[in-house]
């Protein structure tokens, strides 16, 4: 059988990350730790680096040479964005993060377009960034459905159809959950959501640096996603939405930048996107997540799904043999992105991480940004093992090892 | 950091904690959380004559941070008010018997900030007088 793709050289990859090539308390790190940020290859730093050293300048504003190049280079790193996810460029507006482009969407379409009785429908297993937004709606009188889980951590979509009416006006919901890892069937939400006039919004940050997008076939009418989860520096981020849509929304932040000219009382917007990017925008971090899309793309996209697809498989059949561990979410590694989150009998997560500290592994203890999700599945904690192209089987065998010794150290 | 502060004894208050519940007359309530690992910690006091006739707390979080809570109720019990209110941070590490690092030092110093902040409502005093940045 033909394959689609290309199984990955992990070890020349992981020269490309110099910050993985060294010791934590005395043992070599083992990096589980990127869906709350993944570790930048050389040639990003490089770039951002480049930039201060050789062309930095504001953008958009002046004729001279640096000037140029910088706002060139900006512009490109739009271009390649875009393009990486099937946007055109006027669509692709920076941010500083996830967050700041959901809080884009609430402030610019939501507060404008939203009445009482009005609905928005989001998930249980949101992070917070995708609730606490739309729950400020409440005070408008707009109200809040939030779909369930599946026993098996996949959403349930039949109680999505349910409540889905004319009121509803908007669903938000994630790509992949952080925590639970499920892959939610966005395009089928996207078509579910048209057939009700309602618009649909994407949290991508956990999909776009593991998988291949298309927003035009998810059809989605918001896509949001930070640059630092997807090898790119900390401060970008972007915000897709449909140019029709866009268009008509009023910006929220006003100032230099995002004007067409300003005259004493009153002033004309510029066109998209400059239109929601006020001030000196983070120049650096654009140009740096423009190499991070070159660098995925000459990866392969499907490739690096495939390599974390096969780790996280790897990573359930070793870590359900490992005596009192629960893992949760999907068992099925069909349904799942690259993550694994699970509790180890009696030890809290935090106690957890530190004892895998000291064996050199970085995993995340906690809610993870998703305490609705946690009071729902009734724990206080989890611990969460994350992958990226550059994990290794080896790596999951290190931490199958480390929590056999937390079991030792805890007295199971 | 390595593993050794999971003493038998942290072990043994974490699993079996002493003064775990509430008072329901209690005068001194407090309740705060640290949001970054997600530990809860809530104090009740119950006063007689200025002293601590009993304090319970519960919560839910780490291994330290409810050893370290069940530890500082069984160690008030009697005491006066101004007594709880100088203890320090070193004598609830000195209660833990354990060395921890910047990070787990929240965990260890979330009761005592709990109790702290719930004593000096009740004695209308000046939350200023949490005098360890840690407790801020």
């Amino acid at each position: 059988m033909k394959t689609e793709f290309e199984v990955l050289n992990v070890e020349k990859i992981r020269r490309d990350f110099p910050i993985l090539n060294q010791t934590v308390n005395g043992k070599p790190l083992v990096y589980l730790d990127s869906s709350a940020t993944s570790q930048k290859p050389l040639c990003v730093i490089d770039v951002i680096n480049n930039y201060y050293k050789t062309y930095n300048a504001n953008v958009h504003r002046a004729a001279h040479r640096l000037a140029t190049e910088a706002t060139e280079a900006y512009e490109e790193s739009r271009r390649k964005i875009a393009n990486f996810i099937g946007a055109e460029q006027q669509e692709i507006i920076f941010v500083k993060n996830t967050t700041e482009a959901i809080n884009l969407v609430f402030y610019s379409w939501a507060l404008e377009n939203l009445k009482a009785g009005d609905v928005v429908v989001t998930t249980i297993m949101e992070h917070h960034s995708n609730i606490v937004p739309w729950q400020q709606l409440q005070s408008k009188g707009v109200k809040l459905g939030i779909i369930d889980i599946l026993t098996d951590g996949t959403l349930d979509l039949e109680q999505l159809k349910a409540v889905m009416s004319d009121k509803v006006k908007l669903i938000a919901v994630t790509h992949c959950s952080n925590v639970l890892g499920t892959i939610n069937p966005v395009k089928e939400i996207a078509q579910l959501a048209h057939k009700y006039g309602a618009l649909v919004l994407v949290d991508g940050a956990q999909s776009v640096p593991h998988m291949p997008i298309d927003v035009k076939d998810l059809d989605c009418d918001f896509f949001v996603f930070s640059g630092h989860k997807m090898l790119g520096p900390t401060g970008i981020g972007c915000l897709y939405g449909k140019e029709e849509i866009l268009k008509k929304m009023k910006p929220f932040m006003f100032g230099g930048d995002m004007i067409k000219e300003v005259h004493l009382r009153e002033t004309t917007f510029a066109d998209l996107p400059n239109k929601f990017e006020a001030g000196t925008p983070d120049i650096a971090g654009a140009i740096g997540l423009g190499a991070a899309v070159d660098y995925l793309q000459n990866i392969g996209m499907k490739n690096i799904y495939a390599h974390e697809k096969e780790l996280v498989r790897y990573a359930i059949e070793r870590l359900s043999q490992v005596k009192d561990l629960k893992i949760v979410g999907p068992t099925d590694s069909n349904k799942r992105g690259g993550l694994v989150a699970f509790t180890l009998g009696d030890i809290h997560g935090h106690d957890l991480s530190q004892i895998l500290d000291a064996e050199g592994i970085a995993v995340r203890a906690g809610h993870h940004c998703a305490m609705p999700l946690h009071e729902r599945l009734g724990l206080a904690s989890s611990t969460r093992a994350s992958f990226y192209f550059y994990n290794t089987k080896e790596e999951v065998d290190k931490l199958v090892e480390a929590l056999e010794k937390a079991r030792t150290i805890f007295k199971l | 950091m390595d593993n050794e502060i999971y003493t038998d004894i942290i072990l043994d208050y974490y699993r079996h904690p002493k003064n775990f519940g509430k008072i329901e007359d209690a005068q001194i309530k407090f309740k705060d959380t640290n949001p970054m690992c997600g530990d809860i910690v809530e104090m009740c006091v119950k006063i007689n004559g200025g002293c601590v006739m009993d304090a319970k707390f519960c919560g839910k979080g780490c291994a330290i941070s409810q050893a370290a809570a069940s530890m500082l109720t069984e160690s008030i019990q009697g005491k006066s008010l101004d007594e709880v209110k100088n203890i320090s941070k070193e004598d609830v590490l000195g209660m833990l018997g354990i060395e921890l690092s910047a990070m787990r030092l929240k965990c260890a110093l979330l009761p005592l900030k709990v109790l702290k902040v719930g004593v000096l409502n009740f004695l209308g005093g000046n939350l200023e007088e949490l005098n360890t940045p840690e407790l801020k």
